[in-house]
């Protein structure tokens, strides 16, 4: 097993350049459900992608207060961690923005 | 781009491509010595998340292989919104070309048999070996207790419509069809099942419908559990409100027996006859987690590692979305949030590196209450590092009544998500 482990490692060498994804990376992805992939919203929701980052922890701290009414937002805010937020807002403001698509029809 | 002919041709000369590949250890390390693949088994929303993000996080360097039956992509979200006359199953139907813009190969077969020592699958055009699985297969209904409706003609006469596609298009007609005056009755499994408040909303949608076109008509709803599963007091308000005196709610109401051919149902305590009938079965993970012995709670659910979303029982396999064993609703929303945890931590794994010790995800589900109005129940999702669950943050909770603003949050729910999972 530990042989079968090695071997793996050494056959897998080319991925350690590229680290998996950090705890924001993989916590901001969950955003994607209504604010589309790296923030970039198709519509209906706020753009996430190249947000001022001050902007968007001042939003989600008046999420979260309450300071800012809100149906489901406020469900979020809570949940999260100052730190969470702050690397939320860092990661959302690195985002490119770009157009978002739908998913095409078939025939 | 559309699913045409060639595309299926595409389909399976990439199927003819990959079972090429030779078999022995010698030869399959030199292919993993390439790039590592990981084969996803299922293309609903956990799969076809988990592949989108293996392949946009390792910045195309992992080989993702998805493996689905079905030509396009049928959304569940939404599809009451079907029975209640506003949708079409035209409008939840996508094609998988943007997946494979992503350079994801979509093999469109059925996996027969599934070796996790010898690392290799059996799809029904050959052999395909992998290096990481992912098992992503949805529920799969057990009939052990209704035997009757376990066949085709059956589900014809007595639809389920719990999977979106041709069976809620015949419940649709079915509804369509029944005279004014007419009763519909709708039986709600035993939680744990696919979308907690479905069964509510589909009552909902259903009862939208009558009040429009057969205003004399009547819902009775037999639940096999004691109570509304979820989001209770909205669903009991909207249906004392909405609807008044269309919908009657009978508690745990277990099926004992039905009648297809006179669309009669017998729980413990009464007969109960139907013009249509819907019956929704209990339910398990879907058969490809039982085919490779996965569904180790209670023969039913995939206990896994929620670091991870590796099977605790099978090596090299990750199980996500419905057929995972967990107190966490069965949605849409969380299959995504599911897969991309397990995309983050099989690329950490395959760098060499622990996963996130502690992830974070969020999980947003709308209920329609009629075609323009919807509610909303939320959460976020935290590990538990001594209970090693994700157990629900503070702060979620749900709608304080449903509203149309929340009705086109959920539209923009829906777009937004069918845009991440399928483009």
């Amino acid at each position: 097993m530990l042989l079968r482990l090695t071997v793996l490692g050494l056959f897998y060498a080319p991925l350690l350049a590229v680290a998996g994804p950090d705890h924001v990376t993989t916590l901001a992805a969950s955003c994607a459900a209504c604010h589309g992939t790296n923030g970039n919203s198709v519509g209906g929701t706020p753009v996430l992608a190249g947000l001022d980052a001050s902007h968007f922890r001042k939003q989600m701290q008046d999420f979260k207060s309450g300071v800012r009414p809100s149906t489901v937002m406020q469900r979020h805010a809570k949940g999260l961690t100052d730190a969470e937020i702050d690397g939320l807002a860092l990661f959302f403001s690195q985002q490119p923005r770009r157009p978002a698509s739908l998913p095409t029809h078939p025939r | 781009m559309k699913l045409n002919r060639r595309d299926f041709m595409r389909f399976s000369a990439s199927a003819a491509a990959l079972t090429l590949l030779p078999l022995s250890g010698c030869a399959r390390a030199l292919r993993t010595q390439a790039s590592p693949r990981v084969v996803v088994i299922g293309g609903g929303y956990a799969g076809a998340t988990a592949a989108k993000y293996l392949r946009m996080w390792s910045a195309g360097r992992i080989e993702v292989v998805v493996i689905e039956p079905k030509p396009s992509f049928i959304s569940c979200p939404l599809s009451n919104l079907v029975l209640g006359g506003s949708k079409t199953l035209a409008d939840l139907t996508f094609g998988y070309d943007g997946l494979q813009q992503h350079g994801i190969q979509l093999v469109q077969d059925t996996v027969t048999a599934i070796d996790p020592l010898a690392r290799k699958l059996q799809l029904t055009r050959g052999e395909l070996p992998y290096d990481k699985l992912v098992i992503a297969p949805g529920v799969d209904f057990i009939y052990d207790s209704l035997p009757v409706l376990d066949n085709a003609e059956a589900q014809q006469q007595v639809p389920h419509a719990w999977k979106a596609g041709p069976q809620t298009v015949l419940l649709q007609q079915q509804l369509a069809a029944m005279p004014d005056g007419g009763v519909f009755v709708m039986s709600v499994p035993k939680a744990p099942y696919r979308c907690p408040p479905g069964p509510y909303e589909r009552v909902c949608q259903v009862a939208s419908y009558f009040s429009q076109h057969k205003p004399k008509a009547k819902i009775i709803v037999l639940d096999a559990n004691p109570e509304i599963t979820s989001k209770k007091a909205l669903f009991a308000k909207v249906w004392a409100e909405l609807y008044a005196g269309m919908i009657d709610y009978r508690p745990n109401s277990q099926l004992t027996e039905v009648d297809v051919a006179a669309r009669e149902v017998k729980t413990e305590f009464e007969t109960v006859s139907a013009d249509v009938l819907n019956i929704i079965p209990p339910q398990r993970a879907g058969k490809v987690a039982q085919l490779v012995g996965a569904a180790n709670v209670d023969k039913r659910w995939c206990e896994v590692d929620f670091l991870s979303y590796a099977s605790k029982v099978v090596p090299d396999t990750y199980i996500i979305g419905d057929s995972v064993s967990a107190a966490l609703p069965k949605s849409a929303h969380m299959a995504t949030s599911q897969a991309r945890v397990c995309a983050s931590a099989i690329l950490a794994t395959l760098a060499g590196q622990e996963p996130d010790p502690q992830p974070v995800f969020a999980n947003t589900c709308y209920s329609f209450v009629n075609a323009r109005m919807a509610m909303h129940v939320a959460h976020v999702y935290r590990y538990d590092l001594d209970k090693k669950i994700m157990l629900p943050a503070e702060g979620g909770g749900v709608s304080v009544q449903p509203s149309e603003q929340e009705g086109q949050y959920a539209y923009a729910w829906a777009q937004n998500i069918w845009s991440d999972v399928l483009t």
